[in-house]
């Protein structure tokens, strides 16, 4: 455990020190969500055409820009990995007697701590439109927890990917074809029940739906999430548990 | 070839017992018998393609073999790959270290995924940056460093947990004469100091015949020939160089040979090396 510690701590680290040494994909990673909120979202709320309750459009969507800007930059966490691949630190990294899961796990975690900064940047543009977001610790703390496991989860699920296509041409095609459907089929920017019902099917199976039920009821003052904190977490923790379980097993072939 | 079969096992670094890998139709690696002493440079030799690359990957533990086995520093890679790993450093072809960290980070990452820590990590890293001749270089990030500094970085990398056995893949390629010459010399120092064992790939004749004690030319997965380079150039007649020995056992020209990706990936990290 103590081992596990360490090593994933040492892959954190090093992802860490490149983050803040060149910024620059943050920054870039920032326009997107404003465009959303900024553009998008103030347009729809004037429209008035997506009920959304006792909450404004825009403070619904606004967990909603967090967990897709999430998802878009955890998704192409795998490129990282197949660059790495192509430049032999993968081989570097796996004749080390590390354990696979802590290579993968640390992955995971930087992939975290780069959503954290990705929060902070959608709390900014949200304040300054005014709208209205729970400020107090325990729902920061819930929802840098969220964000934590949905970045571990989409990353994951990317190295996974990057294991299976292995060339980085093959996979922009591959992330291209799954963030826009995953964005679409989920209740970023729309609620569930105004979907066709075959929608809805598919949004109840993508884990992007609970992490932004979760964040619903922690980011917006007055919002609720739909299907519980509980279940929500429970749906996270045990896709990602499934998701470590299938990169560990599969990262050490992005070697041979 | 005319090695007798050990008694024991332990005697010998590595030990290949007809180590297979196939991909698809094709055998890569061809029922190889390997036997390389503990103290030995040993040179795997061959043109590009001929499993040079493959049988390093397969002793590493990166590569599941498809049939046979290998010990390497007294363990089985199949059953024990992580004791393996605990024995062995390696160096790949390609230039693995990161560009974005200075040299001391490299080196911290490299000591803390080999479980070293605290004052001894501190020391150890200290040690390979002088031996290395990078201790004046090791608060600058590695994108400034010229080819043959990464390469010594990269060395260093691979010899902070002391190793046993030291797997080099190509650890020369694309390297000016000067730099080459400076890796060489490091090498055999550190053979001299830590008597560590090195199997090295190369498809350079001079740096076979300067470095190795013995070595190996495969050709299309099989092993045509094991010698020393002396050995081995007699056996052609007085006036043979290695490059007649390579020519001979290689199979063909030197010159023409390597599919198109192990050429776009030599000429990737030619290009790295600036």
């Amino acid at each position: 455990m103590q081992r596990l510690v360490r090593e994933t701590a040492a892959i954190v680290e090093v992802e860490l020190i490149k983050l803040i040494r060149d910024p620059t994909e943050l920054i870039s990673r920032a326009i997107q969500p404003l465009l959303w909120l900024v553009v998008f979202g103030q347009v729809l709320a004037q429209v008035r055409g997506i009920h959304t309750g006792q909450m404004s459009y825009l403070a619904f969507i606004t967990p909603g820009i967090l967990a897709q800007s999430i998802l878009f930059s955890s998704i192409f966490y795998g490129i990282a990995i197949i660059w790495e691949r192509d430049l032999g630190v993968v081989h570097k990294l796996l004749v080390s007697p590390a354990w696979r899961a802590s290579l993968v796990f640390g992955k995971a975690i930087a992939a975290g701590f780069r959503g954290i900064v990705q929060t902070v940047v959608i709390y900014l543009i949200a304040l300054a439109m005014h709208v209205s977001i729970r400020l107090d610790p325990l729902a920061i703390l819930a929802v840098a927890s969220s964000v934590m496991l949905g970045s571990g989860i989409f990353a994951t699920f990317s190295l996974i990917i990057a294991c299976i296509v292995k060339t980085r041409e093959r996979f922009m095609g591959i992330g291209q074809v799954l963030t826009m459907p995953m964005f679409f089929a989920s209740n970023a920017i729309y609620p569930l029940d105004i979907m066709p019902d075959w929608l809805r099917v598919v949004a109840r199976l993508n884990p992007l739906t609970y992490l932004i039920d979760a964040l619903r009821g922690l980011v917006i003052n007055g919002g609720a999430s739909v299907y519980g904190f509980a279940a929500d977490f429970t749906i996270m923790i045990g896709v990602f548990v499934v998701l470590l379980f299938i990169a560990v097993k599969l990262y050490p072939s992005l070697a041979e | 070839m005319n090695q007798t079969a050990p008694d024991d096992p332990d005697q010998f670094a590595i030990l290949a017992t007809a180590l297979t890998r196939r991909f698809g139709t094709l055998t890569a690696v061809d029922h190889i018998e390997l036997q390389v002493a503990y103290g030995e440079i040993f040179g795997l030799l061959g043109a590009n393609g001929a499993g040079k690359s493959t049988m390093i990957k397969m002793l590493t533990t990166l590569l599941p073999p498809t049939s046979g086995s290998a010990q390497v520093g007294g363990f089985d890679i199949i059953k024990s790959p992580g004791e393996v790993r605990r024995r062995i450093g390696y160096v790949s072809q390609l230039l693995s270290a990161d560009g974005a960290l200075t040299g001391f980070e490299n080196l911290l990452l490299s000591a803390r995924l080999y479980g070293l820590h605290g004052s001894e990590s501190r020391s150890r890293i200290d040690d390979a940056l002088n031996f290395m001749g990078l201790a004046d270089s090791a608060k600058k990030l590695v994108k400034t460093y010229s080819g043959g500094m990464i390469r010594r970085l990269e060395l260093a990398q691979a010899m902070l947990h002391r190793p046993a056995i030291l797997f080099l893949d190509e650890p020369t390629i694309g390297l000016d004469p000067v730099a080459r010459h400076t890796v060489w010399d490091r090498l055999l120092d550190l053979r001299h100091s830590y008597g560590m064992t090195v199997l090295i790939t190369t498809h350079d004749m001079e740096e076979a015949e300067m470095l190795c004690d013995s070595l190996a030319i495969l050709h299309a997965g099989k092993i045509s020939v094991i010698g020393k380079p002396a050995e081995l150039r007699s056996g052609l007649g007085d006036e043979a160089t290695m490059d007649d020995v390579f020519a001979h056992y290689a199979g063909g020209s030197i010159h023409e040979s390597g599919t198109f990706s192990d050429v776009a990936k030599t000429r990737r990290t030619a290009q790295r090396l600036g």
